[in-house]
């Protein structure tokens, strides 16, 4: 199996000196669905920031490599940066900082067209990624007038339309009502793409992932199936992770 | 494009202007303006035919007349400041009900009242028949510069959401005691637009992270669909053309 994503010894410290990462190494195989899991501050929004070259060694101070299906990101080579972006598509926590243009349509189509795709194709992709997460019926909606999980799927699909090698989510579950929950856990069930997600939500980690890391302090704490990372009470207090009330990882199906 | 909810300028329905091109309709109201400022003030009959043009327009839009009025009355403080006029005015004066007024103040006070009616009227016509999206892509497709069209783009869509932010923290700040009576209301307000304005421009960065994630270069992609043909932009020349005949008429005659 070729690695869909591969992060060797991942230095970072931002510019102010605090330093967040301390070599992290993970490599996520292509098609995996991974969780990563991680108190507050674990500098889990510093490692996904990486790995489309959004922050690199220059903007601070760090070493250690990313490397997506192959290509290295390198912020100096331009077009290696654009195919990197095209590559890891993160969908932000926030909706409304994914979803800037006036229309659905307009949105889910503008990394597309940045690719530099027209016409036809365009709209080709933008009907692809939106039948994807079901949202066709509200193309040419505006954003605003959605619901909060609609948006959520609408962000899905805005980098869904980039076809991207590796989804790379934000707290996918926050703020979600029960409902639309599940119809996001069914729709990146889905999805044939290699999956990373960041999440304090651990049941949904124990639905999607079969696999979890857990990030503490800067470093891979720990990287296993996710059922035996939850099932074991020690390793989750040790870094701050808990399961919700009444919840026993042995009787989730 | 649908936008679904209407803008309160805004009359969702279909007629034969409302299915014009954006930018035929902007060149036609603008050229229809300038006629119509230009126009001597004393040329009254001018006046009563660019009125009637604009009768024509709102029946062919199938625009309710009271509708429209409702909302011109965003001229009234013009109109206030022109029945000062009469009384300020310098030179000879007339005698009316007892008041003695002003020949050339009358003929001011009446050239702001009917340019500027006739003014908003076209505007508020053009809004009715217009979506605020399609007027932005009509003045992109005018080659305006894109650094406007972007920022209108980003008001359209943050606007709202601008809105709600303000309305939750004027909620939450009344729901712990605050009683806003005049004076004070204006520090609230103050502080208020200083929050509003670190949460905009905090969103501002993380809209532009998840922008540069999807590809962002600089140019927002310009969405492309027919332009207007040279039929629309002949119809749409109705309007201006007639007024502009009826200008010549009323000042050679």
């Amino acid at each position: 199996m070729t690695a869909s994503l591969t992060v060797s010894d991942l230095h970072f410290a931002y510019p102010d000196g605090r330093e967040v990462l301390h070599g992290v190494d993970l490599t996520v195989g292509a098609g995996e669905r991974v969780a990563l899991l991680g108190p507050n501050g674990a500098g889990k929004t510093t490692l996904v920031l990486h790995l489309n070259g959004i922050l690199h060694a220059g903007s601070g101070s760090g070493s250690g490599s990313v490397d997506v299906a192959g290509l290295t990101v390198d912020p100096s080579d331009r077009a290696g940066i654009a195919e990197i972006r095209r590559r890891v598509g993160i969908v932000f926590q926030d909706p409304d900082d994914q979803l800037f243009m006036p229309t659905v349509a307009e949105d889910v189509g503008f990394g597309p067209a940045n690719l530099g795709l027209r016409g036809a194709e365009l709209r080709e992709r933008v009907d692809e990624a939106l039948a994807a997460v079901d949202m066709t019926a509200h193309r040419d909606q505006v954003p605003h007038h959605l619901s909060f999980g609609q948006r959520r799927r609408v962000a899905v699909a805005t980098v869904l339309a980039m076809r991207p090698e590796i989804l790379v989510l934000d707290e996918p579950s926050s703020n979600l009502d029960p409902a639309s929950r599940r119809e996001l856990a069914e729709i990146l069930r889905s999805l044939p793409v290699t999956v990373l997600m960041v999440t304090h939500d651990l049941p949904y980690a124990l639905e999607l992932c079969p696999r979890s890391v857990i990030l503490d302090e800067g470093r891979i704490a720990a990287d296993g199936k996710t059922v035996d990372l939850l099932r074991d009470p020690e390793l989750m207090r040790g870094h701050r992770l808990e399961l919700p009330f009444g919840f026993d990882p042995a009787f989730a199906r | 494009m649908g936008a679904g909810h209407a803008h309160p300028l805004h009359l969702d329905h279909d007629s034969r202007i409302h299915r014009l091109p954006a930018e035929v309709k902007i060149v036609a109201t603008l050229l229809f303006t300038i006629v119509v400022v230009i126009t001597p003030r004393e040329k009254f009959v001018a006046f009563a035919g660019y009125l009637l043009l604009l009768v024509g327009v709102l029946v062919l839009a199938k625009v309710p007349p009271l509708w429209l009025a409702k909302r011109a009355t965003i001229e009234l403080p013009f109109v206030l400041l022109a029945i000062a006029l009469p009384f300020a005015g310098h030179g000879e004066r007339t005698e009316w009900l007892g008041m003695s007024l002003s020949i050339d103040g009358l003929h001011g006070a009446w050239n702001i009242f009917a340019k500027g009616t006739l003014g908003v009227l076209a505007s508020l016509l053009l809004a009715a028949t217009t979506t605020t999206r399609d007027l932005i892509l009509g003045l992109d497709r005018l080659r305006c510069p894109q650094v406007f069209t972007q920022i209108a783009t980003f008001m359209l869509r943050y606007l709202d959401i601008l809105f709600d932010d303000a309305r939750r923290m004027r909620v939450a700040r009344l729901s712990r005691g605050y009683d806003p009576r005049f004076l004070w209301q204006v520090k609230a307000f103050a502080v208020g637009v200083g929050a509003l304005f670190i949460r905009s421009y905090e969103r501002g960065e993380r809209v532009y992270l998840a922008m540069v994630s999807r590809g962002y270069s600089g140019r927002l992609p310009r969405p492309d669909g027919p332009g207007a043909t040279t039929a629309d932009w002949a119809r749409s020349a109705t309007l201006p053309v007639a007024a502009g005949i009826i200008a010549l008429a009323a000042v050679l005659a």
